[in-house]
């Protein structure tokens, strides 16, 4: 029996009259990678913002690495890394810098970033890069390297907000190799993506439409139940008659 | 906008911002008391440059009241004033400018010159024994009438208002925009650590720049500095605080550097510049626009560097200037800081 990392029941956020998040109810497994698909405007950022303690929950409740949200945000974000759409690290920085400082952050001692700033040399194959501004370096090296910082503490779930945006499917590739280690050390990876095809690559993936949780299951399972040859028939079955327009 | 600021600068350039200083309150302390200084006096009183506020008794409540700042000038009658006229057909008042803004003082000056060369013309027509009365003049607190007692003070408050405003602005603006805000957010990073290590290398960057417009004022520009170091770096202080504070307010209604600076720049910088009152005169303005010049902060900070600088008053005299831009501080941040929380959840 896995552990559950995350529980939500029938959590939902409203803003005024309409309903972004819908009394959603759902579990997450220990070192799995679940995939948070969705179209634009389906709730998925919303929701995800609660998970991380970002934003309170209107109702229902949400345990995020044994703590509840809306009561204790501040422990949540010690045990969760994060890593958004828009860029996570400091342009103006340095590699170094930029590992120095999120280390910093997550409370790591000196010892432990200078180890981490080594491996993380090894695994990305920065070489002599470290001392590199960090707005010069291209989009995908970017992306991996924030993903690597955003999991520097070692945390117990790591979430994604649409991680692979406009790069080429052999970088892609490579940020899910990346993706692929950290859950192999043990840590939860909760991807947001509207890209079908990386909704192969997950453990089990979940499908938000207007709000609510239309699917959730692996996705060979998902295949066989829709009688869909691919991802995206799965997803255009079940968001065709979807209401909410992109926002 | 396209109407309204043409309008607006009209309104202010043309009609409302002018030179000359009218409504001017001025001291008359009158030891003669005869029917001459009545008359002199009288004249004064009438003319549109001035309103008596006062009339004292003793020239030793002169000084005091020129401390207050509402007074800038006061005459003295002396004792023999009509006798001097009438046995040798020449007297002399005494006439005290504050003259630490020594444009207000010199034109003050002059009206009340012209008032009395004027009277002396209407009294020639009527009795031909010929008068003469000359005015004394002694410029406090600036005897060399250096403009830059006026100009320097305001310059600072501006400074400090562009660098702290304008820079934190769009310093917290900027990480919103680039999305790092977020990620700072989601960390165990205490949001409220988050605007202080914004606020505070903007602080000491300002109290450089500070300290060196002092240096370069009192050396270069020969600047007077009378008073406390300590009490000016603590009043500089607490401005640079209000302003960081409203910084913080300004970049918690946008997300848009530039929206960010558009508000600092002329929301602010123009503003201060015309309301402190370093470049035009606050008593010439409408009561309007001089209620306004009450919500700048930079107008009470302006007062207070006088004070210091050139008056060399200590805390007593300018505490009601430091409590409201204490005031005003609390009040920016509280709002500032709900506004943020409520941002938060």
């Amino acid at each position: 029996m896995k552990d559950v990392v995350i529980s939500t029941d029938k959590l939902t956020k409203q803003f005024g009259e309409f309903v972004a998040v819908d009394a959603i109810s759902f579990e997450v497994y220990q070192g799995e990678i679940f995939g948070f698909l969705g179209a634009n405007g389906a709730g998925k950022t919303t929701a995800m913002r609660m998970l991380c303690g970002l934003s309170k929950p209107s109702s229902g409740t949400a345990m995020v690495a044994g703590f509840d949200v809306s009561r204790h945000p501040e422990q949540v974000k010690k045990h969760i890394g994060y890593m958004s759409q828009k860029f996570s690290l400091y342009e103006d920085l340095s590699i170094q810098e930029n590992i120095r400082f999120f280390g910093g952050i997550y409370g790591l001692k000196d010892k432990e970033i200078r180890q981490k700033s080594k491996d993380l040399i090894e695994q990305l194959g920065l070489g002599q890069e470290l001392g590199k501004m960090v707005g010069s370096l291209p989009l995908g090296w970017k992306q991996k390297l924030a993903f690597s910082v955003a999991v520097i503490h070692e945390p117990k779930i790591v979430f994604l907000d649409e991680p692979t945006g406009g790069v080429d499917p052999i970088t892609r590739r490579q940020f899910w190799d990346l993706i692929y280690a950290a859950s192999d050390r043990g840590i939860t990876v909760f991807v947001s993506t509207h890209y079908m095809d990386e909704a192969e690559y997950c453990n089990r993936i979940s499908m938000m439409v207007d709000g609510t949780i239309k699917a959730l299951d692996a996705p060979a399972q998902l295949k066989r139940t829709y009688g869909a040859r691919s991802m995206d028939e799965v997803f255009f079955e079940l968001a065709r008659n979807a209401s909410r327009k992109a926002d | 906008m396209l109407f309204g600021l043409p309008i607006a600068q009209i309104v202010l350039f043309g009609f409302a911002l002018t030179n000359e200083i009218r409504n001017s309150r001025i001291m008359v302390c009158d030891y003669a008391r005869d029917e001459l200084s009545q008359r002199i006096i009288n004249k004064i009183a009438v003319s549109r440059n001035f309103k008596l506020d006062r009339s004292l008794n003793d020239h030793q409540e002169i000084e005091a009241a020129f401390k207050e700042g509402k007074v800038r000038l006061a005459i003295i009658f002396p004792v023999h004033f009509k006798e001097d006229i009438q046995h040798n057909h020449h007297a002399q008042i005494q006439i005290l400018a504050d003259a630490s803004d020594p444009n207000t003082a010199t034109t003050l000056t002059n009206y009340v010159s012209s008032i009395m060369e004027d009277y002396q013309r209407e009294n020639l027509i009527s009795n031909p024994l010929p008068m003469q009365i000359m005015p004394e003049v002694r410029m406090l607190y600036n005897p060399e009438l250096k403009g830059a007692t006026n100009f320097v003070p305001g310059v600072m408050a501006m400074i400090l208002m562009l660098i702290c405003v304008l820079m934190t602005s769009v310093s917290i603006v900027r990480e919103k925009e680039l999305g790092t805000m977020e990620v700072l957010l989601v960390s165990p990073f205490n949001p409220f650590m988050v605007i202080i290590s914004k606020a505070v290398p903007y602080f000491l960057l300002s109290l450089v720049n500070l300290s060196i417009i002092l240096v370069l004022s009192v050396f270069l520009l020969e600047m007077p500095f009378n008073g406390s170091l300590l009490l000016f770096f603590a009043e500089s202080s607490l401005l640079i605080i209000t302003c960081l504070s409203l910084g913080l307010l300004i970049s918690n209604t946008t997300n848009s550097q530039q929206a960010a600076m558009l508000i600092s720049l002329m929301g602010m910088l123009i503003p201060t510049i015309i309301l402190t009152g370093f470049l035009f005169p606050l008593e010439n303005m409408p009561w309007a626009l001089r209620l306004l010049s009450n919500l700048i902060p930079a107008k009470w900070y302006y007062i207070i560097v006088k004070s210091i600088m050139i008056k060399g008053l200590g805390f007593k005299a300018i505490w009601r200037e430091s409590l409201v831009l204490f005031g005003m501080t609390c009040f920016l941040l509280l709002v500032s800081l709900k506004r943020f929380k409520i941002r938060l959840s």
